[in-house]
């Protein structure tokens, strides 16, 4: 089964390459990477720009489409990334989630639908 | 045998056939050589002639496999009854299907409200109306809680294996058996007698659980605890009025019980291992044996509070513990754990604890009746 991990987290700066401590920071990442992508169960992922970067088109129900600065909802934790993933079942999908490198946070596990209507 | 069902139909048809072959039961004019494994072969063939009597209907709304199959939802065909399917093959040391849908039922995936209605439906027999009528609830309500909860088993992949976190999950399994016992332990008194004995059930299931996990400390320690309080539970109501265990005709206790729970605790005491059932298992066995309420071991019973405060630290348990010390050092003692606590204001027993307590030390001129507070101390 596929599923999509969500990750949630209080919004907070990423290191960038050539800040201090950015090795530190990354090491445990390559590591989950590298360990998930070799196993086959890594199917993509991505970091999200911050919340800042966010535009939202809201489409009433039947009415016309609002171009909105921002996310769709303020929360204090923030939607940051994700990964798609490759699992037998609910129980592995959440042990792989459970290696994430982060130290808080919410990471939602979803089950793609088997049959996409999209 | 639901287990052994599901594997092969997935879990609705086979839940359903699982009440078919009980309604047939019911039937009986001889109790088969061995009921089990009958029961069993009713059950299948009443699951063969259901996906049968359904395979037309459903095929034709329905992709055939993905509604059923909550084993292995991409590759198994529940119609195809005539090809023998693999069962579900674990090398693990805990192998029985039967556990597997326990634990299944108590996956932290589903909220503990589902968790403790599949129990009850999946492993516990009982029917929807049943366990709507049990805990108070519209038969809709808890119709769409089990509804959704397989559903959920389904489509997010939930697996019928023992988990990696075997403890935790058991944990989770004995906190639903707890929370039914004390459902049916706390609404003995109404009046309402088409209400399933909820602690029976918790029992006949705890009790199944410890032949399924033998040597486990902890489920021994529930089952000892339950016993304890079943066999008081006679003289808990007199007239239809709540009698205190003070007050309690000890005559009323099942001694046969009491000796089945001494039995039990001794085994689990003997692992070594203990947690908070064995610890409140001792504390109603302390209570049990006692021949009089004036011959309870108050020192005994507060030290084991004690433990268990250590062990399960809440407001709750530190209230009981301080009835427990008043009980064995006087109600000066008592108070001043009382006057520690936080975060019970809202909660009656500590209310009616202290002003107990208070009128035994002297500082109130009113006496008051200890108003349930050693109820709650099984």
């Amino acid at each position: 089964m596929q599923y999509m991990i969500l990750i949630y987290t209080p919004e907070y700066t990423p290191l960038k390459p050539g800040d201090p401590g950015f090795e530190e920071w990354m090491a445990p990442w390559v590591e989950f990477n590298r360990t998930h992508t070799e196993s086959g169960a890594l199917l993509g992922g991505g970091q999200l720009q911050p919340v800042s970067t966010a535009t939202t088109i809201r489409r009433e129900f039947g009415g016309g489409d609002t171009i909105l600065d921002g996310p769709f909802a303020e929360t204090k934790e923030v939607l940051g990334g994700y990964y798609l993933i490759e699992a037998a079942d609910l129980d592995a999908a959440l042990a792989i989630t459970a290696s994430l490198p982060l130290p808080g946070g919410s990471f939602e596990v979803r089950p793609l639908e088997r049959n996409p209507v999209m | 045998m639901l287990a052994l069902l599901a594997s092969r139909f997935g879990l609705d048809a086979a839940d359903d056939a699982v009440q078919d072959a009980l309604v047939e039961a019911l039937n009986w004019r001889a109790v088969p050589d061995n009921p089990a494994a009958w029961l069993y072969t009713v059950a299948r063939n009443r699951a063969i002639d259901r996906i049968r009597r359904d395979a037309v209907a459903r095929r034709r709304t329905l992709d055939a496999g993905a509604d059923l199959a909550v084993l292995h939802p991409s590759t198994h065909d529940p119609y195809d009854t005539e090809e023998e399917d693999d069962m579900i093959v674990d090398h693990s040391e805990v192998g029985d299907e039967q556990l597997r849908l326990m634990l299944l039922c108590c996956h932290p995936a589903l909220a503990r409200d589902a968790q403790v209605a599949l129990t009850l439906r999946l492993v516990g027999g009982l029917t929807t109306d049943e366990i709507a009528a049990a805990f108070l609830l519209p038969e809709a309500t808890l119709a769409q809680r089990i509804v959704r909860a397989k559903r959920k088993i389904r489509d997010a992949g939930i697996p019928l294996s023992v988990p990696a976190a075997l403890d935790e999950r058991i944990d989770a399994l004995l906190g639903v058996l707890y929370l039914v016992f004390n459902e049916g332990y706390l609404s003995r008194g109404d009046a309402a007698g088409a209400r399933v004995d909820l602690m029976e059930e918790s029992i006949r299931l705890a009790i199944r659980l410890m032949g399924l996990l033998p040597g486990n400390a902890e489920v021994e320690g529930l089952v000892a605890l339950q016993l304890y309080v079943r066999a008081r539970t006679d003289a808990r109501f007199a007239g239809g009025e709540l009698v205190l265990l003070e007050q309690q005709d000890r005559s009323l206790w099942d001694l046969e019980l009491i000796g089945q729970a001494d039995a039990v605790l001794a085994a689990a005491m003997s692992r070594g291992t203990p947690g908070p059932y064995q610890l409140q298992a001792v504390i109603a066995g302390y209570h049990s044996n006692a021949r009089t309420a004036s011959d309870t071991d108050w020192p005994a019973i507060a030290s084991v509070y004690g433990r268990l405060l250590e062990a399960t630290p809440s407001p709750v348990v530190a209230l009981n513990h301080a009835v427990a010390v008043a009980m064995a050092d006087g109600a000066p003692a008592g108070l001043r754990l009382l006057d520690e606590l936080s975060g019970l204001d809202d909660y009656h027993l500590y209310w009616a604890a202290r002003g107990e307590l208070l009128a035994r030390a002297g500082a109130a001129t009113r006496r008051r009746p200890l108003c349930g507070a050693r109820s709650t101390s099984l």
